[in-house]
């Protein structure tokens, strides 16, 4: 039934239903391995894991460790300050001299779009994007569809929200292309400065009202927003911002009454995401977090089978 | 000047297709060439000659000009010298190029000018015409020495690589040039617009997250920039043309007589936006690769001479500095070497243009924008002189190129016809095998 033959996991726009529907029932029989005692499978043992961090990022990273540490695998920790990188060295020579003292998976998070597929033209190994600039996070757009699929039963036919910066974000894009795939609805929310015209080209229905499309929609997936885009005059101010697409009790009383609330977080709560919105009922915050985990597992046992050669994850060590 | 000079042997080209758009000759007939001039265009031609070629079933034209090169010295020399940039030129057919004041330190004073036309002088392939900073250190903030650089030599003004920023200092740039009857070429494209971006603003940047500027970005400059110079009365020639509405206003200004030219580049008619979509910093340039509505539009603006002169903005870079993310790698390709090939495959090959009007936008037009006397196989004028192979069918690899850098974005393509001798004041800087001729090596490194 398994259907995945990619060396790289680089983003979702590339990838067929069925390969997205092979990561996400893998990462099914994976997230049981959480609630064992001994919380580890051999799967990846003898294999080596790194992470290649050029960007500041926590929540990823420790996600990533974990799920290769659950694996048995290896992992080697690698920033951008404190190495050779402080020093100038290239992407592209970094990665080789990583990759000459034998690794398996470069997990790459850089600031640079498409800096993982440059990757793949520098190394042999395994490359795994964990976020190339404002492009594509793969692995989150994945636990995001894990997530609304675990809860609502099934991804075809709902009607998604992305709330936010959706121009920079890479969260959106991943969750777009993942989504549409598998049959859902998109709906891209925000300002007219942070959701371009050119996303209705992409497949996505493009709205700067969250009040008008909140009744309609099954799921409200909102993004983090940064400061720093005021000074590049996206919006005037945080306040008028968090009035106007802000997630409060009172906006999410006009929504259907089982709407599923989701962040890929960190949240600035009472801007985007309003306190007893992030904590209540609706919201499904922490358990993105945990599906995050076995979807990364996925990815990583996934793109090892592919370049050892190995037999499909229907083998003897699967869990 | 001759920056590679004068040379007393006699030459006979015999029985080329002699096209000379600046006379509007083109017909059978030989080129006699001697002291570094032409002697003769005429049919039967005979005499001594120390060296006759077969020129049946090639084109005979003026060596082509390109107005618009990066050759990176100073500064600049482990990705371009003006031995290797002229070297490349003289490759890809031309005898003259223009090149720009983006060095480091800028061409913007009379040594920098002096520098260039002496390093040219002693290894140059061609003619190396340098190009002044319109401002000191291309800041955009106070005039160059534009008169000294013009006593120097420098034939026309630009701060290259961005346009100058504010609308006062352009002014007063063209109030002063338009004293020595010189030309301001912008490099047309408004900073605020295009800040942080890496690739043309779309539905192609949207779906690969990196920044874009709008196409406007360049609509907007070239609006500004033909005003000012419809003001000033400064002569005004638009950079690498690469948008549809650009190209409207540099039409509309024509119309109403105004001293304004435009040229275009290979990669604006051969390549879209589309290019960008394997990361691959090659295809990174600005004015960026645009939509296939603007490539159109560029097409259609050659078509009907709205664009006076074809350019290569030939943009030298190192290995490592390409060998980067595409966020991080600079702009910029090469292209003396492909040049003429590209160009007929983006025009003649479909039939927008004939061989003498290609001729014409690649010598005797952008010869007029700069001003030098050049162009032509006028009896009496500089042997400047290129022979076209036009059924010379070949594959693009730039490992075997001249320029010292390989940041060619047709790689592996099939092009149809080449220089196959290039003539600059009556030395040989480049002969192909074919010919069995011995170029010149002492011109060239």
């Amino acid at each position: 039934m398994a259907i995945w033959t990619q060396k790289h996991l680089l983003d979702l726009e590339r990838l067929s239903a069925d390969e997205i529907l092979t990561i996400l029932d893998t990462a099914e029989s994976f997230k049981e391995v959480s609630t064992r005692s001994i919380k580890k499978v051999p799967a990846l043992r003898g294999r080596v894991v790194v992470n290649l961090f050029m960007e500041d990022s926590t929540r990823t990273r420790t996600s990533f460790t974990l799920a290769a540490q659950r694996l048995s695998a290896d992992v080697l920790e690698f920033g951008a300050s404190g190495s050779s990188v402080s020093k100038g060295e290239s992407l592209r020579d970094t990665a080789r001299n990583i990759e000459a003292m034998g690794v398996d998976i470069i997990v790459i998070r850089h600031g640079a779009a498409g800096a993982p597929h440059y990757l793949t033209q520098c190394v042999g190994c395994s490359i795994v994007n964990a976020g190339d600039g404002g492009h594509e996070h793969p692995t989150q757009g994945l636990l995001d569809i894990f997530t609304i699929r675990e809860v609502k039963q099934r991804v075809e036919g709902l009607k998604v929200a992305i709330v936010g910066d959706i121009a920079h974000s890479r969260v959106a894009r991943s969750n777009l292309w993942g989504l549409k795939k598998l049959g859902a609805e998109v709906i891209m929310v925000g300002p007219t400065t942070l959701v371009p015209r050119s996303f209705a080209q992409l497949g996505a229905r493009v709205c700067h009202n969250l009040d008008e499309i909140l009744p309609e929609v099954d799921v409200i997936n909102m993004l983090r927003i940064q400061r720093e885009r005021i000074t590049s005059n996206v919006f005037p101010s945080v306040h008028e911002y968090t009035r106007m697409f802000g997630l409060t009790s009172e906006r999410l009383a006009r929504a259907r009454p089982d709407v599923l609330v989701m962040h890929p977080g960190p949240i600035n709560r009472g801007i985007e995401l309003a306190s007893e919105v992030a904590d209540g009922p609706h919201s499904r915050i922490l358990q993105q977090v945990s599906n995050g985990l076995a979807i990364r597992m996925a990815v990583l046992y996934l793109c090892s089978q592919a370049t050892s050669g190995q037999p499909g994850p229907d083998s003897e060590e699967t869990p | 000047m001759s920056a590679i000079g004068e040379n007393n042997r006699t030459i006979l080209l015999k029985g080329g297709r002699v096209i000379d758009p600046a006379s509007g000759f083109d017909a059978v007939a030989d080129v006699k060439v001697q002291g570094g001039r032409i002697l003769e265009v005429g049919t039967g031609l005979a005499g001594q000659a120390d060296l006759v070629v077969d020129c049946r079933e090639k084109i005979v034209a003026p060596g082509l000009i390109d107005i618009h090169v990066h050759l990176r010295e100073p500064g600049g020399e482990e990705e371009e010298t003006i031995a290797t940039g002229s070297a490349a030129a003289a490759a890809g057919g031309f005898t003259s190029v223009a090149c720009m004041p983006n060095t480091d330190p800028p061409l913007d004073n009379e040594a920098a000018i002096e520098f260039v036309l002496r390093q040219a002088s002693r290894s140059g392939c061609c003619n190396v015409w340098p190009i002044g900073a319109i401002t000191k250190g291309r800041q955009g903030s106070e005039l160059a020495e534009i008169g000294q650089m013009v006593r120097a030599g420098a034939v026309a003004f630009s701060d290259d690589g961005m346009a100058v920023a504010s609308p006062a200092v352009l002014m007063r740039a063209m109030q002063y040039v338009s004293m020595f009857d010189k030309v301001i070429i912008e490099h047309c494209e408004e900073p605020s617009l295009v800040k942080g971006a890496a690739m043309n603003g779309g539905v192609t940047a949207t779906r690969l997250g990196l920044p874009g500027s709008p196409s406007i970005a360049e609509d907007l400059a070239v609006q500004r920039d033909v005003t000012l110079a419809e003001y000033t009365g400064c002569r005004f020639h638009v950079a690498h043309i690469s948008t549809r509405q650009a190209a409207e206003v540099v039409r509309q200004a024509k119309r109403r007589g105004g001293r304004i030219t435009a040229e275009v580049c290979p990669h604006h008619l051969l390549l879209t936006e589309e290019a960008c979509a394997t990361y691959d910093p090659t295809f990174k340039v600005a004015p960026p690769l645009r939509g296939a509505r603007d490539v159109q539009g560029c097409l259609e603006a050659v078509v009907d001479g709205t664009i006076d002169c074809l350019a290569t903005d030939h943009a030298p870079h190192a290995k490592e500095e390409k060998e980067l993310e595409f966020l991080a790698a600079p702009p910029g390709m090469i292209g003396l070497e492909t040049a003429l090939g590209a160009f007929v495959k983006a025009l003649i090959e479909p039939g927008h243009l004939d061989w003498p009007e290609l001729i014409r936008r690649m010598t005797i037009n952008p010869a007029r924008v700069i001003g030098i006397d050049r162009g032509t196989l006028a009896a009496g004028g500089w042997a400047d002189v290129v022979v076209i192979d036009p059924a010379l069918r070949w594959t693009v690899d730039a490992s075997t190129f001249q320029s010292r850098s390989r940041n060619c974005p047709y790689q592996g393509w099939q092009m149809q016809s080449r220089a196959i001798l290039t003539i600059c004041g009556g030395r040989i800087p480049h002969a192909d095998a074919s010919t069995g001729i011995e170029p010149d090596v002492a011109v060239c490194l």
